[in-house]
């Protein structure tokens, strides 16, 4: 359904200084998948989703959204058309709303640009039907600004507004990590409802344990490279880049005290990633499993492990 | 937000320097106004018997050198000199905002090359472009001299607007309305300007107060409308015959009493404003 391939983004900061927030990053996402990129804050997750949804222009790489490449058209009106498919929902929904208007204004702009046909009654029906759906009450939340409702009720709504578009990929930035603890299993199972219904969705996230909880596939990012991509349990499970191993470390544990931890087994490709002499270069993914790939970097010549 | 609003409407009304400009302003609305009603004359109108006559029952304000009667280039200059300011205001206003806009909103080269139009027109200070500008015409009205200031008053109105306009792009509910397929110029104008509106007006009232003040500028060295009156013209005159030096009171005291008022009344109403806009800058 959707796929990225050899995902570039460089910023330029000013004239010198550059940020290379993505590199170099390939995935797909299949129908009724929920696929996280997981990785600390600043590797460049929000970018690729940006990217995805169109708001920002990759440096270099293809996006293939139905097999077309999104990265090429320009036009207003292909544009809208992808859009009626892949849809977003930000970290701060309380930015995500001008605080100036009511909230649902961002139903009458849904209105006013993709069903300029449809009747108002029925529009407004639609609107409720969408609003209940995500477990709102319709008469709660029209007519109140965003400072008046909780950061979860401004998401469902949300999560609403991208059902009525019947978007087939959500792109999903740190949805529930700006909520409160209560608040976010709901929203979290909501988002596992969307995929029973056929919504395929890229969870960007920086808690590993949301990604384990619901996505299909994880890809863990670090500084803009994909360090370990496969089948969530698989990654979970046998981690084999140190950086995912040691993200997975970090992860205090219920049953275990950190005295108790048990010595981890070596990964065969710890060393590869630590000689400095491996340092150079552009990683490539290697698979290792079904489904599961990690990134090597090849080594000079003469330094053969 | 109908909370808010009343919020914001309760400290403008208990704002004091908000309430001193709103006065002011208001007292020169009412002589624009009401005065036409009263003044006898036209500004150049040979009016009294005497030049240069102290304020007496005829002449209210006393007359010039050129027996016009001052009351009356009072009220007609104070006029002039309102409407210089809302026009170059205005001028100035749309102009630095649209550029500020769209070099904010669009980027990349088209940004770069209107902040560089922006920044040329900056470094070269405005009056000398001015008297250039002013000596080139012929004549000139009061419309004339409206439209040059405010063509070369909007630079720095751009470069805050954009700067604005930057940061707001960043926010979330621009994102929400480029994935609602909302055009460029509907996110500007729906999205981002309403987030800037008491910064709009606030920009308006000094592009306002200071077209007032450089239309004084250009009075004075000889460039304001070669017909027609203003209170920088009354002025001008009233310095050229040396009303000062030979005790003429009359002559210069109206115009730059009202002068000095009504720019301290514009900065009164702009303190004002920006207090009650910034709860940070309250002082109660
Ligand atoms: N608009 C931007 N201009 C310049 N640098 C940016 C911009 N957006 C993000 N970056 C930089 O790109 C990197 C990745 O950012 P981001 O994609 O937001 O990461 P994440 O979402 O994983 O926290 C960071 O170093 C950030 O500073
Ligand atoms: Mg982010």
């Amino acid at each position: 359904m959707l796929q990225v391939e050899g995902l570039s983004k460089t910023y330029n900061k000013s004239s010198r200084a550059r940020v290379r927030a993505v590199n170099n990053v390939s995935f797909s996402v299949e129908k009724g998948q929920i696929v996280s990129l997981i990785g600390e804050s600043g590797s460049g997750k929000s970018t690729i989703g940006n990217m995805v949804l169109q708001l920002t222009k990759p440096s270099s790489g293809r996006i293939l959204f139905g097999n077309q490449d999104i990265t090429r058209q320009r036009s207003r009106s292909s544009l809208k058309e992808y859009y009626r498919k892949v849809q977003g929902v930000f970290q701060d929904p309380f930015s995500t709303f001008n605080p100036i208007f009511r909230v649902d204004r961002v139903f009458a702009i849904l209105h006013r640009e993709f069903f300029p046909n449809e009747a108002a009654e029925a529009w407004q029906q639609r609107v409720e039907a969408a609003l209940l759906s995500v477990g709102l009450t319709p008469a709660a939340v029209c007519g109140a600004y965003c400072h008046q409702l909780s950061g979860g009720q401004l998401q469902r709504i949300l999560i609403a507004r991208a059902l009525l578009l019947e978007a087939e990929l959500l792109v999903a930035d740190e949805i529930i990590s700006m909520l409160d603890a209560s608040t976010r299993i709901d929203v979290l199972n909501l988002l596992g409802e969307m995929r029973e219904r056929g919504l395929s969705m890229m969870f960007v996230t920086h808690d590993l344990s949301l990604g384990y909880y619901i996505s299909d596939r994880v890809i863990i990012l670090y500084k803009g490279v994909m360090v370990e991509s496969g089948n969530t349990q698989t990654v979970f499970s046998d981690p084999q880049h140190p950086y995912s191993r040691s993200l997975l470390e970090a992860v205090p544990r219920l049953d275990v005290r950190w005295d108790e931890l048990p010595p981890r087994p070596a990964s065969r490709h710890e060393a590869a990633m630590f000689n400095p002499d491996c340092d150079k270069g552009s990683p490539r993914m290697e698979q290792i499993g079904e489904d599961h790939w990690i990134a090597v970097r090849d080594c000079l010549p003469g330094t053969e492990l | 937000m109908r909370l808010k609003d009343n919020d914001i409407l309760h400290y403008a009304l208990r704002n004091r320097k908000l309430r001193i400009g709103l006065a002011i302003i208001a007292f020169f609305m009412l002589v624009m106004l009401a005065g036409p009603l009263f003044a006898r004359w036209e500004a150049r109108e040979r009016a009294g018997l005497y030049p240069s006559a102290p304020p007496n029952s005829t002449n209210w304000m006393g007359t010039t050198k050129m027996k016009e009667d001052i009351f009356s280039q009072f009220i007609f200059g104070t006029q002039s000199t309102f409407l210089i300011g809302f026009l170059a205001g205005c001028i100035g206003t749309t102009i630095g905002l649209s550029i500020g806009f769209f070099a904010g909103y669009v980027g990349g080269w088209f940004d770069e090359l209107l902040m560089m139009l922006t920044n040329i027109l900056l470094v070269i200070p405005s009056i000398a472009l001015l008297i250039i500008l002013a000596a080139y015409l012929p004549y000139r009205g009061v419309q004339i001299q409206s439209v040059i200031i405010g063509c070369t008053a909007w630079p720095w109105v751009a470069r805050a607007v954009r700067s604005q306009t930057l940061s707001l792009k960043q926010r979330g509910f621009v994102s929400l309305a480029r994935i609602s397929g909302v055009s460029p110029l509907r996110i500007i104008f729906e999205d981002i300007a309403p987030n800037m509106l008491s910064y709009v007006v606030m920009v308006f009232i000094l592009q306002f107060g200071g077209a007032i003040l450089y239309a004084v500028a250009l009075d004075f060295i000889g460039l304001g409308p070669t017909r027609g009156i203003s209170l920088g013209l009354m002025m001008q005159e009233a310095f050229q015959n040396n009303a000062l030096q030979v005790g003429y009171w009359w002559w210069f005291i109206p115009s730059g009493l009202s002068i000095t008022l009504i720019v301290s009344g514009l900065f009164f109403l702009n303190t004002g404003l920006d207090e009650v806009f910034n709860p940070k800058l309250r002082d109660q």
